[in-house]
């Protein structure tokens, strides 16, 4: 595939997580509104950003009008996860990608664009990210700055079923790998199971624990676990285990 | 107002963007360490499973709804489905169901 074949492929694949982030980015944008957020500033904050609880956060602290030192705390728990995704993407480039490219790959991480980097066949062509990058971010920025501006003019039943195309996606990523590999299946059935039950936990309502968080944590230790019960042999390649 | 709007933004935007490129620039060989890889080839799933549910449930009108998208959805997967069908066939689930819901 060439570069120019990854990049159309990125726009296709692309599209779907547009869609969910316009439909998401649209919410955020009434929150953002409530924090005295201008539509430009809601534009270009979500365009350079592209993150959906870090974007959160933060607004909520500039309608408390907190510190400055706050907002990089806010950005570093809120986004922590991208840190993992990125370090799990330096292993899914060849050896040969040149540093700006991977440098802009990063800043292309989003859950859902990371989600499909990583299912790209063996090594990662940029320009497949570079694509859905293209198409996902305008409508990202166009939805918080809508959203913004129109309140709630889109039907809630609209949002509603937007809203599970970003899902709708994930599922589409974690369910053929765990077809093929029992221990991404158990790995998958023990995060749905974790997550359920930790979120639903008086103690994790009661301290007000950000989604965020606890994603991060439960990555961790689910992923550290079933590392050590399944490990993957460093000598043989991802397709070389079936 | 004492802080500005504007400052607020770019720090966050420095922030989260620096996050994203640190490992990407500090990490450029291949891990050898047996641990690490493993970990790292089990992290996006993961993740992608925590970030999906509950939260589901918690995005559609009604849970009934995003939990019959999830149920469909991993069906539909497993058919061999690609992202974006599997994608429109929970938004048309969740859209059809919260007629009768």
């Amino acid at each position: 595939m060439d570069n120019k074949q990854a990049f159309t492929k990125g726009l296709r694949h692309g599209l779907p997580i547009a869609m969910g982030y316009f439909a998401v980015a649209f919410s955020l944008g009434f929150m953002a509104k409530k924090c005295t957020l201008t539509p430009i500033q809601g534009f270009i904050g979500s365009f350079f950003t592209r993150a959906s609880a870090g974007e959160y956060g933060v607004y909520t602290l500039v309608v408390q009008d907190a510190g400055y030192l706050s907002v990089v705390i806010m950005s570093l728990i809120t986004n922590l996860r991208y840190l993992l995704m990125s370090t799990a993407l330096t292993q899914k480039f060849s050896p040969d990608t040149s540093l700006i490219k991977r440098i802009l790959t990063g800043c292309c991480v989003t859950d859902e664009i990371f989600g499909i980097s990583i299912a790209f066949p063996e090594h990662l062509n940029p320009y497949y990210t570079f694509g859905a990058f293209t198409i996902s971010t305008p409508l990202w920025a166009l939805g918080t700055m809508s959203g913004i501006i129109a309140g709630s003019v889109l039907p809630s039943r609209a949002v509603s079923a937007l809203s599970v195309a970003l899902y709708g996606m994930f599922i589409a990523i974690i369910i053929p790998p765990s077809k093929k590999d029992k221990a991404v299946a158990a790995a998958v059935a023990a995060s749905f199971l974790l997550s359920w039950l930790v979120r639903s936990l008086d103690v994790i309502r009661q301290f007000k624990i950000s989604s965020g968080t606890i994603t991060i944590v439960l990555t961790i230790m689910i992923s550290a676990v079933v590392a050590l019960i399944k490990p993957k042999e460093p000598e043989k390649g991802p397709t070389a285990q079936e | 107002m004492q802080h500005s709007t504007w400052i607020y933004i770019i720090i966050m935007i420095l922030t989260t963007n620096l996050i994203r490129v640190i490992p990407l620039v500090l990490i450029r060989g291949e891990i050898k360490n047996r641990f690490i890889r493993s970990f790292l080839y089990y992290v996006p799933y993961v993740t992608l499973a925590v970030m999906t549910f509950p939260a589901i449930m918690e995005a559609t009108n009604s849970p009934v709804s995003g939990a019959v998208a999830l149920i469909l959805g991993i069906v539909a997967a497993l058919c061999g489905l690609g992202l974006f069908p599997v994608s429109v066939i929970c938004c048309l689930i969740v859209f059809i169901l919260e007629f009768f819901i």
